[in-house]
């Protein structure tokens, strides 16, 4: 029997990377995937991904929704429940190149959308609330399909297999972004499928995580009560749920989003200045049960910026580096300095300490 | 003697080799167990009279004393067995409904022992506490389910008022009455030195005790005893009491005889007079009268101090729990069927109610169903025997945990279970001034510091082992247990999986 994510619990270990320009400047994938190499031994062909920021320039104003379906009567189903609610401007394979590395290909569409504004205004909902809507939907009840990306002008690719190699089957040095994230996986258990892979995304949000939090069950229980379904059973489900609940549902900074899901110890809050005791103290209190404990180093990727955040004890490595307006992390130094052999400043974020680049204003 | 002759349960067996007749053991035993003959210049024991507290045991100073179960058979029979046959003998004898102490004795599954608890290996690094931190405070209140910010865009510290606990342990109510004042002065001793709280009861709060204000849950029970603006104001928060896990759905009596000057300026009653609880509060008929007492408390207290509803664990307890959660509640504790008494009827200590595993396994998911869980916290109780109980409470959902047997233990309850009777020779749950200053307040608090200290650092390893180091990411975290042999319809209830799954 093939176990699927979601049947079982998978924990795994890994390695990510990411690269981003302050100045919006736009990258291929060719440098986010030479990153990945140093770093072959943190996965294990299970599991490879990336994410790029401001690949979709002539479409910026639409949803860019990647699917994998498992059947052309998957596609079909999907399809006519995708055009019942929103408006396809465009829908297309997205292009792969056929390399041995890479097998059992699901098919692999994209479609660029926007809701139907009368739908919008009878379910009393934003846009991108209403589009996470539809993404849970569809991954939850329609079985045979999955959206593996939903945000604007961005898009995650990701595969079974080496990171290396998934970058090359999806040729990324055909795209250019502003911020590029990339994660290889080493699950301790083989899943047998694509959606599994990381990046994990919920609109412009994107994880790579490497680590296993011991607080899953904990943190899943509490954002199920807010309309989330974690049906991956990852960590990282779990993580990219969170981010969008208390970003874009509660409305916190990302700082804020770092103090309370790798709060800082009571013994240090106590020790601040009354102004920041009492704001670190208030998010602690109100979101207990976000709080996410054991190894973690995350890359949070958003429209126009980035959030690299350690857990608490930095039980897992994460280095960072910088350059003229670039910004490089990843789960090793060998990693930076494939991509920037001299950088100007290279260091190691203490655990629960969030690194937050942000593209300038306009420029993404 | 006669046709309604019971033969004594426990025989008490002196070795005369070692015992050198001080005589400790007669001024030591309040019923009368142990006397002197002048006569014959001989110890006599009335066994008929003991009630296996081990107080004379504890106290001989040869340990010449030891007590056992009587060698005295009924003919074996597994359906009429000898406990039966005694209590069909006492009611044809007396004609009087039989009345019990402390928690449920009989043989019901408790299923804290059917779930295990997980440890991190390879993937995942364990914590060790004496090098980590490890967290283990705890905020019980209502969370707010929005941020707003001001026009500065600064947030807004929209919090309800909130208990701050150091561990998720409390004392729970056991009122000044069913309890003596030492043991009182014992619980709420050691509730500050700890950080956390111990409850009135029902009986009201004595003046030498609004000093631990800080650190008492003063409780509203169906008979008010003691209930005023200045007692709701002294404590931290105030806990409506709709029932009790000993006795889900009766009142409660304390007889005249133990209404002293004492007990009756502290509950606002005439000296002697019988303290009578009823059975349901008659200004609580339905939710929303609850609702009205709720926000009458609050409006006492000036919103400044979370009000607690406690219920006992009756069948239908995740419908019950979910209409006090909307209730205004901010904490909610639910005392499962196992939970100790000052004194109930045995049929319905013994009958009635439902384990508090299932009770807290079955609400905590419904108020996730409801996407109501953060409005309001959950404190489970009845009967916690363990840091381990404590850690499998949290892991179910529980916030925070309430122990009364446990601490009566550390106090020097030997659980014979006859508090009933006023006549407890550890000083804990009796009037008589003699008895009670057996019970010095400062050992008791030192005893129950040192009981919890120990919990603290056990719950501190099993969280490390999990790799968890902050409770608040064990809470609801049932993924950290297993249930084993247990049917699919109890691992359903209880949320969990199966050992091997």
């Amino acid at each position: 029997m093939k176990l699927y994510e979601g049947q079982i619990r998978i924990p795994s270990g890994c390695a990510i990377s990411a690269v981003i320009s302050t100045g919006g400047e736009r990258m291929t994938g060719k440098t986010i995937i030479e990153s990945m190499k140093p770093m072959h031994d943190r996965s294990n062909g299970l599991g490879g991904g990336f994410a790029g920021y401001g690949i979709y320039p002539e479409y910026q104003d639409f949803f860019a929704l990647h699917i994998f379906f498992t059947d052309e009567e998957s596609r079909v189903r999907c399809e006519s429940y995708l055009r019942s609610t929103l408006e396809i401007v465009r829908s297309e394979t997205i292009p792969t190149r056929t390399i041995p590395e890479i097998v059992d290909e699901p098919l692999i569409w994209r479609y660029f959308v926007t809701p139907l504004r009368s739908v919008l205004s009878s379910m009393q909902v934003d846009e991108r609330e209403f589009i996470a809507r539809v993404v849970m939907k569809i991954n939850t009840d329609l079985s045979g399909s999955y959206v593996f990306s939903s945000g604007k002008n961005m898009g995650v690719f990701k595969a079974v297999g080496y990171p290396e190699d998934v970058g090359r089957f999806y040729r990324l040095e055909e795209y250019e972004a502003y911020c590029w994230t990339a994660h290889g996986r080493y699950p301790t258990n083989t899943p047998g499928w694509w959606g599994g892979a990381h990046p994990f995304a919920l609109l412009d949000y994107t994880i790579v995580h490497n680590g296993e939090i011991s607080s899953y069950d904990a943190n899943r229980r509490y954002i199920e009560m807010f309309g989330y379904k974690c049906t991956l059973q990852t960590d990282t489900e779990v993580i990219a749920y969170i981010a969008d609940f208390l970003l874009r549902k509660q409305g916190l900074r990302p700082e804020e989003l770092a103090n309370v899901i790798a709060a800082p110890f009571w013994d240090t809050i106590d020790r601040k200045a009354p102004e920041e005791r009492e704001r670190l103290s208030y998010l602690r209190t109100v979101f207990p049960s976000l709080l996410i404990t054991g190894p973690f180093s995350i890359i949070l990727g958003f429209e126009g910026g980035l959030m690299a955040l350690n857990d608490r004890l930095k039980l897992r490595s994460m280095v960072v580096g910088e350059k003229g307006d670039r910004v490089y992390i990843a789960s090793e130094e060998a990693a930076i300095r494939v991509m920037e052999p001299e950088p100007d400043r290279i260091w190691a974020p203490a655990g629960g300490e969030p690194v937050i680049v942000r593209v300038k204003e306009g420029m993404y | 003697m006669g046709i309604g002759f019971i033969y004594p349960e426990f025989e008490v067996i002196r070795n005369e080799a070692r015992c050198i007749g001080c005589r400790i053991c007669v001024r030591e035993c309040a019923n009368g167990v142990h006397s002197f003959d002048e006569k014959s210049g001989r110890l006599l024991i009335d066994e008929t009279k003991c009630v296996n507290c081990q107080r004379c045991v504890s106290v001989c100073p040869t340990r010449s004393l030891k007590i056992v179960k009587s060698g005295c058979v009924f003919r074996e029979n597994a359906n009429w067995d000898t406990g039966t046959i005694k209590e069909v003998f006492l009611q044809a004898n007396t004609g009087g409904v039989l009345l019990s102490s402390m928690g449920n004795p009989k043989p019901f599954p408790v299923y804290w022992d059917r779930i295990l608890i997980n440890a991190s290996q390879v993937t995942n690094p364990s914590i060790d506490p004496l090098r980590e931190p490890m967290e283990t405070r705890v905020f019980l209140g209502k969370k707010p389910s929005d941020l707003r910010r001001d026009a500065s865009g600064r947030l807004e510290y929209n919090l309800e008022p909130q208990l701050e606990l150091s561990m998720p342990v409390m004392f729970s109510a056991m009122s000044y009455g069913s309890i003596s004042y030492n043991a009182h002065e014992s619980l709420a001793k050691a509730a500050r030195e700890l950080g956390i709280y111990y409850n009135t009861g029902e009986g009201g709060l004595h003046e030498d005790f609004y000093a631990y204000g800080e650190n008492t849950i003063v409780q509203v029970a169906s008979g008010r005893f003691g209930v005023y603006e200045g007692y709701l104001n002294a404590g931290a928060a105030s806990e409506i009491k709709m029932g009790q896990g000993a006795k889900p759905g009766i009142g409660g009596h304390l007889p005249g005889t133990k209404v002293g000057a004492d007990i009756s300026r502290t509950r606002m009653i005439p000296e002697g007079s019988d303290a009578i609880s009823p059975a349901p509060h008659h200004d609580i008929y339905s939710i929303e009268d609850l609702r009205q007492l709720v926000y009458s408390l609050k409006e006492a207290t000036r919103y400044r101090k979370p009000v607690i509803v406690k219920v006992a664990s009756v069948h239908n307890i995740a419908a019950i729990a979910s209409g006090v959660a909307r209730s205004g509640a901010d904490i909610i504790a639910i005392d499962g069927f196992r939970g100790g008494t000052g004194a109930a009827p045995t049929r319905i200590r013994d009958n009635v109610g439902i384990p508090i595993e299932m009770a807290l396994a079955a609400v905590d998911q419904r108020l996730r169903d409801e996407g109501i869980r953060n409005q309001v916290s959950l404190v489970v109780s009845g009967s916690i025997r363990s840091s381990a109980d404590v850690v499998k409470a949290i892991a179910l959902g529980a916030d925070a945990c309430y122990i009364g047997t446990a601490a009566l233990l550390a106090l020097g309850c030997h659980l014979c279970r006859s508090c009933q009777t006023g006549r407890c020779n550890w000083g804990i749950a009796t009037q008589r001034p003699d008895l009670v200053a057996r019970l010095d307040p400062q050992e008791g608090s030192r005893r129950l510091v040192n009981l919890l200290t120990a919990w603290k650092r056990e719950i501190k390893e099993m969280m490390g082992g999990m790799g968890i180091n902050s409770i608040e990411a064990l809470r609801g975290n049932r993924l950290m247990l297993r249930g084993i042999g247990l049917t699919e319809k109890e691992l359903e209830i209880l949320g969990l999986k199966a050992a091997g799954e």
